[in-house]
């Protein structure tokens, strides 16, 4: 279960209508309680896939240091990720899934047709390591009673 | 000096996120490390003993992979090291 308040859900699904046709990509902060990732902020990251930014994503790690500092002084984790699929379907892709190393997060993809936001979905990441990881469909719960991104 | 843990490898590391040891250099923390914790090992390294591509070491701001001396790079106990597994994908070979 990924939880997510209207602002978070919103703020995903507007960076991928504003990087269009690019993907656009992103941390979620948060915390994992009772088997649920719950995120209480998003944090927007660049794509560094420049030379092929409409169809690949990559955070750079650097960026990724400082994110995962900005979460410890908040006493959060990473908890997952987001991107956009441009003109295709929400579902993760092949590169997606060899390139997914964080065991136990979230990753969410949201479609973006045409420049506008169509569905959004979560996927965990399942596992002990590379050689049993698995991608599982995660239900995502939107609300105002989850915590409020900022 | 601290080693900062991401989440997915917290659970071979009794659930810390952060874990104190004392190196003079890089790779003795790294080695100090996996030894407490060997099912870290597997899952940073490959069976080659090589790091695996895709988790990336920074000394403070500073990708060792990049440090002119590398592991043998000397640390401080006020220096952090930090693991990153890298986050990428796309598009390229869509799911049918």
């Amino acid at each position: 279960m990924l939880k997510l308040s209207d602002l978070a859900y919103e703020q995903v699904r507007r960076h991928g209508e504003e990087t269009y046709p690019h993907e656009c990509c992103g941390v979620l902060l948060g915390l994992s309680k009772n088997g649920a990732n719950e995120v209480q902020a998003v944090v927007r990251a660049g794509n560094t896939r420049t030379d092929s930014a409409h169809n690949r994503y990559n955070i750079a790690p650097q960026e990724l240091i400082r994110i995962q500092r900005q979460a410890r002084e908040q006493g959060l984790d990473i908890v997952g990720f987001y991107h956009s699929h441009p003109d295709h379907p929400a579902r993760w892709s092949p590169t997606d899934f060899a390139e997914a190393h964080w065991l136990g997060c979230s990753y969410v993809i949201t479609a973006i047709e045409q420049g506008t936001a169509k569905k959004t979905n979560s996927f965990l990441l399942n596992g002990t390591g590379e050689e049993d990881k698995s991608f599982e469909d995660e239900p995502i719960e939107i609300g105002s009673s989850a915590l409020a991104g900022h | 000096m601290k080693i900062h843990i991401p989440t997915p490898l917290r659970q071979y590391v009794d659930k810390q996120s952060t874990v104190t040891v004392e190196a003079a250099t890089v790779g003795q923390a790294l080695d100090e490390l996996t030894a407490t914790h060997p099912e870290l090992k597997k899952q940073l390294y490959s069976e080659e003993g090589k790091l695996r591509a895709f988790v990336n070491v920074y000394l403070n701001d500073e990708d060792i992979r990049y440090l002119a001396g590398k592991e043998d790079t000397p640390v401080k106990e006020s220096d952090s090291l930090s693991i990153i597994p890298s986050i990428a994908g796309g598009l390229v070979g869509k799911r049918i």
